[in-house]
């Protein structure tokens, strides 16, 4: 599938097929082309070039308000006009089911997402969190094929964003719908997802589970972009390291058996709370992070700035990058397909 | 500490009683401000009218034109019992409600493709043709709606020239109601427009989204979300009408009078000045009432 605006290519050449009942996310910086892709799926634009396929069904010329398919928007798009209790049952109502069935279908939904008795609200006198809820239940209360996300939790803070995520997971595993989310936050991604697709310039550039994406990034991209990672080219092999998977080890300690050593300089030692960040620079040049977790009172740390230290790390915690990597990390599987 | 960099700062602005007024009493700046423009308004516009509101209880003496100050209600009594009356106030309040909703109506999907459908470049030449009109004299336009709805006009001689009878609109209330809605149109287009381009795309989208077809979504949806800059447009067009009495003298027939005719009339001809304040104070309570009704719409909250 393509689409480009004037000049711009915003989606170019994506091959992406989703299951049913999976909660499938799309990751990628901004400008990546994932909400456009999202929007080709909700049918707000049209592509240039290719099809899209809801459940076997060709849907690539079917306009928005016939399709299947459900948008919760990142700016929540709720009808300010209406009541909350209005606003969920609107698609009902456009669809014509009868009063006491959208009643019943209205009630069921503020249940879900924990809003009852709310429903007399106006937008404007609820909390974001509550907003969110709304959109969610919105989008729900129709049973879609497919719930579309776009970067629903990206106005809310940090510590209602994370309650959020486990809310959401727990409301796709409820109705059993096939949820599309598009995030640009690799934590919600890793935390959240079935499958990731890790979007970059309009492309895919690899698709995974969670695990697959973090542990085994397929590009260098993937690796820079989830997580804080360390590119490193020894004998001409080009590998990554996890900042968690690397040692450190001060003057009388000893590497594990096995473990590749390198010297260098601790630069920096940065604490985050629940764990600390040391930059250190290798003697042949590279800039790597290590992490540590503060399983233990870290009061020592900063005295260690400017120590000379040792690197260590295990082979089978680094990750090789193939150099030629396919734009696909996953073949894409199975007949039973949703989207293509 | 403290106390020496205190001083020394008070020391060395010279201007400091006055910057220390200003912000300790934060009201003086804004009322600085508004003085000159409040008393214009008090002295000026707000005595003129109350002189209006005293004079309309006030006579005439019949034989000698002079005003008679004795308070007494028989200017309205006249203006409420006569049919004459009755009927003008009638006709200009019926005109001003139609020139309304015509306008309303023919703004709207105007204003909508200007907000929600055009490119950037049609949307500044549209806007450039809505008030270009504007430059010129009221007078012009209306002379030029003469020369089309004239026994002998445009409208007319292309009837003819098609086969068709001649349709003779000129000077009867049809042609006012046409000129006043095309002169009060860019009034109703443009609180339109403003209140059509804050209501944000993404709603017309969720509407689709949920299964609504364009128009189902424009009323359920973007209808609503204008409609105060629809009434706030009809506070100009109502008002506007309500006012003219040079509309109804060029296109106008005989029987086409309006209230500002007879007002006009009573102070010139008839020098019934009293009488002349009392009709003039129908318009204004009419549009308080209007106005009152627009504020429950949430018309000036769109303005």
């Amino acid at each position: 599938m393509r689409k480009s605006y004037g000049h711009v290519v915003a989606v170019a050449g994506v091959d992406l097929t989703v299951e049913e009942g999976e909660f499938f996310t799309l990751l990628g910086p901004s400008g990546s082309g994932k909400t456009t892709l999202l929007r080709l799926i909700a049918g707000f634009e049209r592509p240039d070039a290719g099809r899209i396929e809801l459940g076997g069904r060709d849907v690539t010329s079917v306009p928005p308000h016939l399709r299947e398919t459900n948008t919760v928007f990142q700016d929540y798009a709720l009808f300010p006009h209406m009541t909350v209790g209005d606003n969920i049952g609107y698609g009902l109502r456009v669809k014509g089911v009868a009063r006491g069935e959208r009643s019943k279908r209205i009630e069921r939904a503020l249940r879900m997402v924990r809003l009852v008795g709310l429903d007399r609200r106006r937008p404007s006198q609820l909390s974001g969190g509550q907003r969110q809820r709304v959109a969610l239940a919105r989008a729900v209360v129709n049973e879609p094929e497919v719930l579309l996300l776009d970067e629903p939790l990206g106005a809310l803070d940090l510590k209602l964003r994370q309650e959020m995520q486990l809310e959401l997971k727990r409301i796709q595993k409820e109705v059993g719908i096939t949820f599309v989310y598009v995030t640009h936050d690799q934590e919600e991604a890793l935390t959240m997802s079935d499958r990731v697709a890790v979007m970059s310039n309009g492309r895919i550039e690899q698709i995974g589970l969670p695990v697959d994406v973090y542990e085994r990034p397929a590009t260098e991209f993937v690796a820079g972009f989830i997580g804080i990672s360390n590119l490193l080219t020894r004998d001409g092999i080009r590998f990554v390291i996890r900042p968690e998977k690397l040692h450190m080890l001060l003057e009388g300690d000893t590497a594990e058996r096995g473990m590749t050593v390198e010297p260098g300089v601790l630069e920096q030692v940065i604490y985050v709370g629940q764990s600390t960040r040391y930059n250190v620079r290798l003697d042949r040049g590279e800039h790597l992070v290590a992490v540590r977790q503060n399983t233990e009172a870290a009061d020592e740390s900063h005295e260690l700035e400017g120590r000379r230290i040792r690197l260590a790390w295990a082979s089978d915690h680094t990750y090789v990058l193939d150099q030629p990597q396919p734009p696909d990390g996953e073949p894409a599987t199975a007949d039973n397909s949703k989207e293509r | 500490m403290a106390v020496t960099s205190a001083g020394r700062l008070r020391k060395n602005r010279g201007a400091a009683p006055l910057q220390a007024l200003l912000w300790r009493w934060p009201w003086v700046r804004p009322a600085l401000l508004l003085i000159p423009p409040l008393a214009w308004f008090v002295l000026v516009y707000l005595t003129s009218l109350v002189l209006l509101l005293v004079t309309a209880f006030w006579t005439i003496d019949t034989f000698t034109t002079q005003i008679v100050q004795v308070w007494n209600l028989d200017n309205f009594r006249i203006i409420l019992t006569e049919p004459a009356y009755r009927l003008i106030i009638g006709r200009t309040v019926g005109i001003a409600a139609l020139v309304t909703l015509t306008d309303a109506v023919l703004a709207f999907p105007f204003a909508y493709y200007m907000a929600k459908v055009a490119s950037r470049r049609t949307q500044t030449v549209l806007f450039a043709a809505v008030l270009l009109p504007l430059w010129a004299s009221y007078l012009a336009r209306v002379y030029a709606w003469i020369l089309i709805l004239n026994h002998s006009g445009l409208l007319n001689w292309s009837l003819q020239s098609i086969g068709l009878p001649p349709a003779n609109i000129g000077y009867t209330n049809t042609a006012m109601w046409l000129v006043f809605s095309y002169i009060w149109l860019p009034f109703m287009i443009i609180p339109t427009y403003a209140a059509l381009e804050r209501v944000p795309d993404s709603l017309l989208e969720a509407a689709a989204d949920l299964g609504a077809r364009r128009w189902r979504a424009v009323l359920d949806v973007v209808l609503p979300l204008a409609m105060p800059g629809v009434v706030a447009g009809s506070i100009f067009t109502f008002s506007l009408t309500l006012g003219d009495y040079i509309t109804p003298i060029l296109v106008g027939g005989a029987g086409s009078s309006f209230i500002g005719n007879v007002v006009y009339s009573n102070i010139g001809i008839a020098n019934n000045v009293p009488f002349a304040a009392a009709l003039a104070m129908v318009p204004v309570a009419i549009m308080t009432v209007y106005l009152l009704g627009a504020k429950r719409l949430g018309a000036f909250e769109a303005l």
